[in-house]
């Protein structure tokens, strides 16, 4: 394995800056990389190998007029659910298998215009419904550390391309925990800004109230330069906020002594694994050292989070996803009758998992029970928006777990729809509070699989949330030996 | 536990424009059942006088000047990805009977 393909984004940044090596030559090292461990990962549905080699060349020649951004001559990969002008974009559905959009979204215009070589289209859960990867129409994602176990979801095949070292970087979305747990679960950086922070035009959407843009990288400062660029207002996003930008890789360094750091008690009593725990002692340690504090803080709705979320989310994807009926773009199963066309089409079309929530949110909106669910759910999330508000009020960064358990076996959870959704109990209150969360490897269990621990950050603090994971990152220096995968057979499908 | 019927879950699929075979209606009955059943929960929570959270941090709807923006080609692009197209609108099944 070519040693260029371990290093960090900035690493790389470096190396083109000094001419020590062109985008083109780098494209062809992660494309070689992709040839041999796409068998076995199956992280890309689409490899855009055309498309990269011109933004390649492009960005070598501003490389050599001396030009210089953080994505320029980098090979990127974007989950299915960003429309890519001309691209075929699948959103992991059957649905939409042969849609190739008109536009690209404002997220992609960013990083085609800040020099990004875009090598591929992530594979991911069908609308990113799901916390494995397993409900693709394009087949499950495989976990670099273990390909019998899954990468988590939605964002899986964005995690599994990071960590699996055929790109830099990668662009997710997380509406419950699908940027943070995929990246946990990997063994890489996963980061969810405040909601708003990222532009959401151009991005299929899921839950309205929920979904935002992450960014998957192999070290917080990666994370830090992507988002300067990736973030800010965007008039064709009005849930995008006008706050400015801070140049956030250039605030890392200062240190966190002195800094509160909440750990909410709820968090440790919800059925975590052994081998969790211990690494949420661990980071608690690393946390001390670098000069923070750890206390004790409250978030007593956190066990109606889940709840919460699975009436809130099903409703508006239900919403949502009214809109693929076959008339306009994507799949059409025809008959005599609109009716029926737009029964079969749907039927054909979405996943059990898809359908399954959609069913769920036509329920929670239909005539008699919105109060009962709908109404309801809105009222438990503001008094979860308020558990964090008041314990932000002790703390500057609260701390915990990303998921229960490590990476799971395919498999393990399909049959029971309930147990998956609990994967992300500790990441869907983050989200319907709106806030800004981040994942980072803390160490690996007895199996061998990385173990990620969540900071959560107030309302548009990513720069102290980048500065609290970076210091953590730093301290902790944990030295991760990425999985060759070149030696093994490829998977069994 | 939450009972939800057979009934119930075609009256659901026929709204939201799914379909189901028998074997299909069966495991979405006791799914969704289970599902309703574990989010039962929240009414043990008292939320008199709470305000619900439709939307976190927007405050308002962002304005802008009413400016025509000329989009050359639109009518074709818009068409390009359509299952069937007659003329420049969009084609499908006859529904006035």
């Amino acid at each position: 394995m070519n040693e260029l393909l371990k290093k960090n984004l900035h690493e790389i940044r470096e190396l083109l800056d000094k001419k020590e090596i062109s985008s083109p030559e780098l494209l062809q090292i992660c494309l070689e990389r992709i040839e041999k461990v796409e068998p076995k990962l199956n992280a890309l549905i689409t490899i855009t190998e055309d498309i990269a080699g011109a933004q390649a060349n492009e960005a070598q020649k501003r490389i050599e007029r001396n030009e210089t951004a953080p994505l320029l001559g980098i090979p990127i990969t974007l989950k299915d659910i960003f429309v890519t002008k001309d691209i075929r974009t699948t959103c992991g559905s059957r649905i939409l298998e042969n849609y190739v959009p008109q536009y690209d979204g404002t997220v992609v215009e960013k990083v085609i215009a800040a020099g990004g070589v875009m090598v591929g289209k992530n594979n991911m859960d069908e609308f990113a419904m799901g916390s494995s990867n397993e409900n693709s129409y394009f087949g499950p994602v495989r976990n670099p550390w273990d390909l019998e176990r899954v990468p988590g979801g939605s964002s899986g095949g964005s995690a599994a391309s990071v960590a699996g070292l055929e790109c830099y970087v990668s662009l997710g979305t997380d509406t419950g925990g699908s940027v943070r747990q995929p990246a946990s679960f990997c063994g890489v950086v996963g980061l969810k800004p405040t909601y708003g922070r990222i532009s959401r035009y151009g991005i299929i959407a899921f839950a309205s109230s929920l979904d935002q843009v992450g960014i998957l990288t192999r070290c917080v400062r990666d994370c830090a330069m992507v988002l300067e660029i990736i973030a800010g207002y965007d008039p064709r996003d009005s849930t995008s906020s006008p706050l400015p930008v801070p140049p956030y890789s250039k605030l890392l360094d200062e240190d966190i002594k002195g800094w509160k750091i909440g750990l909410p008690v709820e968090f440790l009593s919800e059925g975590v694994e052994e081998d969790v725990l211990k690494g949420i002692e661990r980071a608690k340690e690393v946390l001390k050292e670098a000069g923070a504090e750890v206390v004790d803080v409250s978030l007593p709705h956190l066990p109606y989070a889940v709840s919460v979320y699975y009436i809130i989310a099903p409703s508006e994807a239900s919403s949502n996803l009214a809109r693929y009926d076959g008339v306009r773009y994507g799949l059409r199963v025809n008959s005599s009758d609109l009716i029926e066309m737009y029964m079969k089409t749907r039927a054909q079309g979405f996943g059990a998992e898809v359908k399954r929530r959609i069913m769920l949110g036509t329920y929670a909106l239909s005539a008699g029970y919105y109060d009962a669910y709908y109404l309801k759910a809105q009222k438990v999330r503001t008094l979860i928006k308020k558990d964090f508000e008041k314990a932000f009020e002790k703390v500057d960064i609260i701390m915990g777990p990303v998921s229960p358990t490590t990476a799971f076996k395919l498999g393990e959870k399909t049959s029971d729809p309930l147990q998956m959704y609990l994967s992300d109990i500790f990441t869907i209150p983050v989200n319907l509070a709106g806030l800004g969360g981040i994942s980072v490897p803390v160490g690996f269990d007895r199996k061998g699989l990385p173990i990620g621990v969540q900071f959560i950050c107030k309302p548009y603090r990513e720069d102290e949330l980048l500065r609290c994971a970076y210091h953590f990152e730093k301290t902790n220096g944990l030295k991760i030996e990425w999985p060759s995968l070149e030696d093994e057979p490829p998977s069994q499908k | 536990m939450k009972k939800i019927g057979r009934e119930e879950v075609l009256r659901i699929a026929r709204l939201a424009r799914l379909e189901f075979n028998d074997e299909e209606i069966e495991i979405l009955t006791h799914q969704l059942s289970s599902i309703l059943d574990y989010i039962e929960k929240l009414n043990e929570i008292n939320t008199e006088g709470v305000e619900p959270t439709f939307y976190t941090f927007v405050t308002e709807t962002p304005m802008r000047e009413d400016e025509e923006i000329r989009s050359e080609g639109a009518e074709q692009l818009a068409l390009r990805e359509a299952p069937a197209v007659y003329k420049k609108f969009f084609k499908v099944p006859k529904v006035i009977k």
